[in-house]
């Protein structure tokens, strides 16, 4: 950790309700940006959570939904260092527990045909579906806010986990969220 | 109009206004270089691409406009990194353009490749990968906004051989005088928001032990007129830091000199015990604060910055003023005129401060009959020997904190060194590059012998490109400023640190460079080498002072301590703090 932006240092004055923030960032949709806010996290000694990027309805523009550990580096930090970049047009903090935040999740799950219907229960109560069936595993997916993921994922073990893949949160603010 | 790409680089480039720029042609550059000789651009070659990066800071640091170099591809890129880093920690304002393999050919690992604007993306500001020869003006226009406004920087634009070479169809386009930026996400800030000023104001009226900590982003706000009024108008001493040295000048009465690391007893101890710090264009470095947690604890903070990243980076400011330190000083003059400058008591501080600086001058212990010359002798004579406008440029050691410990800076712009980065070898050429800039001023590079076996050969560049520079080498055989940790700090165990004696012959290198050179063996010999030196001013100066290896730079404030366990001078060890 780096002893200048460390939470612990004279700088935290920031106390988070959360260690993690999700920030939703809007870069120029060039090639090279990823790259340059991957290199300026790893600079400066930020710890990222997850990273998911996607052009926006604005071709110019893509999207980026960050989540940030502030146990890395203060927040107030992290979006000043961000908004140096020439590529980054803007920056927004979404609260915990003030956004919508989702992920998917892909799975392919070891389950013959005895436990199909006990995993196909378990995964309706989550609210997934069922993508493919084959001889002893079923290929399974969930879009549902990350906490739930890993709730489902943990259950998955009783199963036994061929292949996963999370594809990180995305996030958008409450309807009625107006900063 | 029907140009291409390469004309359209050049032109782009005249109508920024750029008078001079520094470089080493290539491969991958070699078309740019065709419309040069029909440029009203001078083009000074150089010998090594740093060279060319640390003569583009120099000419920046001296004149306030962007300093401009270009380069090839591949190695002449990589040559150039250093400089990139350097100008990025200093904040200063320089357009870098390096050729490129073709573009298709890029990622291919083709003859002189590399990946310039990842490898250069740390050290810039931004940089660009330009694809067409259409963008090409509107690029340049958009690196010189980018490298001269904000928190200005290095900014580096990198270019396909194809999108300039005259026989590729790529190179075509349509050349047009009005072309519009399109950079959605940079708005840099200089407007303060009036009601932290008044809050900055208030902090000010109260304050008993107030010091303005002043660093290099005045210079780069053109702001010392302003910070002067401010000093004279509240009778607030100013410390100025590293890259602020001439910001405020030395004989004005308000002024403690250079705080930090090896700063003056007066000017770290005022910080110390100050109840305020009105710390303008200044981003609490390491070499200012010593152990953060016991730098100056009983002080309020006041920090005005145009970069918000550094608002709050180290320090918390009890007052935060984001934007031009120039418009900042401007507001709180008016705020102080206008509602008074309060009626703190500050006489007690004034005697406190008026005592350090009578007990701590800066001082060395003067060389007796048969002694070895004294580095610090040096300065002090070239100092009084030569005008009080003259740009001193350094390089990176004991001989820098001397330089900028005994010279006496009265004017902006005269002082150019490499503080971030601590770029060993960098006078040479940055005096190149600011005497390129500043052709009527006199300009001296202070240097060491281990930087000047880093850049010597830019003197050749300086000889043949008509740029009379001169050169005090202060030679003391090491590499001293390691030296003195060694000895302070690793029990005098000297570990790689010993040059050499005898090589090289430093006199016959300079004059083989066509400088005139001399060699100064001991005190009374300084003063007449100097005049000497002074009076050349059609080529080069070298003077190879042979000076003591025994002195240390003093104070100085052991690395990890606190500024509080400043060490002084032997002569001073006994004196009341």
């Amino acid at each position: 950790m780096n002893e200048q932006q460390g939470s612990s240092g004279p700088v935290g004055h920031h106390v988070p309700d959360y260690r993690y923030h999700t920030l939703v960032v809007t870069v120029e949709n060039k090639s090279g940006v990823l790259a340059r806010l991957a290199a300026l996290f790893s600079r400066r000694g930020f710890n990222i959570e997850s990273l998911a990027v996607a052009p926006t309805d604005d071709e110019r523009f893509s999207r980026v939904t960050v989540v940030v550990d502030l146990e890395s580096a203060p927040l107030e930090q992290i979006i000043k260092q961000l908004d140096k970049l020439i590529n980054v047009v803007n920056i927004r903090e979404l609260h915990p527990g003030h956004a919508v935040e989702r992920e998917l999740m892909i799975v392919t799950v070891a389950a013959g045909p005895d436990r199909r219907d006990e995993l196909v229960e378990h995964l309706d109560r989550a609210g997934g579906k069922v993508l493919s069936v084959g001889a002893d595993a079923m290929m399974l997916s969930l879009v549902v806010p990350p906490g739930r993921i890993d709730e489902f994922e943990e259950l998955l073990g009783n199963f036994g986990i061929i292949e996963l893949q999370r594809t990180g949160r995305v996030a958008l603010a409450n309807l009625d969220e107006d900063d | 109009m029907k140009m291409d790409g390469g004309q359209a680089l050049i032109r782009a480039l005249e109508l920024e206004g750029v008078d001079v720029m520094f470089g080493l042609p290539g491969g991958a550059i070699l078309p740019v270089y065709d419309p040069i000789i029909d440029s009203s651009i001078r083009h000074v070659l150089v010998r090594h691409e740093q060279g060319a990066g640390h003569m583009a800071e120099g000419y920046a640091h001296a004149t306030g406009r962007p300093g401009v170099a270009m380069v090839t591809s591949g190695p002449g890129a990589t040559n150039i990194v250093t400089p990139l880093c350097d100008a990025h920690l200093d904040s200063v304002p320089m357009v870098v353009v390096t050729g490129q393999v073709p573009y298709a050919a890029i990622g291919t690992d083709a003859f002189q490749e590399c990946d310039t604007t990842g490898i250069t993306q740390s050290v810039t500001k931004h940089n660009f990968l330009v694809s067409n020869a259409q963008d090409i003006p509107r690029t340049i226009k958009e690196a010189f906004h980018i490298a001269t406004t904000g928190r200005p920087g290095p900014v580096l634009v990198d270019i396909p051989k194809d999108i300039v070479d005259p026989d590729n169809p790529r190179s075509a386009l349509e050349w047009t005088d009005d072309v519009e930026m399109d950079l959605p996400g940079y708005n840099p800030r200089t407007e303060v928001d009036p009601a932290a000023v008044a809050a900055a104001a208030d902090l000010i009226r109260a304050a008993e032990r107030p010091v303005l900590y002043v660093g290099g982003g005045i210079l780069k706000a053109r702001a010392a007129e302003a910070l002067r009024e401010l000093a004279e108008l509240t009778g607030i001493h100013v410390v100025t830091t590293l890259m602020a040295r001439g910001a405020f000048p030395d004989s004005h009465d308000l002024c403690l000199g250079m705080p930090g690391m090896h700063g003056n007893f007066t000017a770290v101890t005022a910080m110390q015990e100050s109840d305020l710090l009105i710390a303008l264009g200044a981003r609490f470095d390491d070499r200012v604060t010593g152990r953060l947690d016991g730098f100056a604890q009983g002080a309020r903070i006041i920090h005005v910055d145009i970069d918000a990243a550094e608002l709050g980076k180290v320090r918390r400011p009890d007052v935060a003023i984001l934007g031009d330190c120039r418009v900042a000083i401007e507001a709180l003059v008016s705020d102080l005129t206008s509602g008074g400058v309060g009626g703190a008591d500050r006489d007690a501080w004034r005697s406190r401060v008026s005592g350090w600086q009578e007990r701590f001058p800066l001082s060395y212990e003067q060389a007796q009959a048969g002694d070895e010359l004294k580095p610090q002798m040096v300065i002090e004579r070239l100092r009084d020997a030569t005008p009080d406008d003259t740009i001193v440029a350094s390089g990176v050691g004991q001989h820098q904190m001397w330089a900028s410990q005994y010279w006496s800076f009265e004017h902006p712009y005269t002082w150019i060194n490499s503080g971030g980065l601590g770029t060993m070898g960098f006078s040479i050429p940055a005096a190149i590059g600011a005497k390129a800039g500043c052709p009527d001023k006199m300009v001296w590079a202070v240097d060491g012998d281990g930087c000047f076996q880093m850049t010597a050969q830019e003197l050749v560049t300086a000889t043949v490109e008509k740029i009379p520079i001169k050169v005090a080498l202060l030679n003391n055989s090491y590499l001293g400023m390691v030296r003195q940790w060694q000895e302070m700090f690793y029990d005098e165990r000297y570990s790689e640190v010993f040059l050499s004696r005898d090589v090289p012959d430093y006199k016959g290198w300079a004059e083989s460079m066509g400088c005139v050179a001399m060699r100064v063996d001991g005190p009374e010999e300084v003063d007449a080498a100097i005049a000497k030196a002074n009076e050349v001013d059609d080529r080069p100066v070298v003077i190879d002072f042979r000076v003591t290896a025994a002195e240390k730079v003093y104070p100085m404030v052991p690395a990890g301590a606190s500024n509080s366990e400043l060490v002084v001078p032997p002569s001073q060890q006994d004196q009341r703090r």
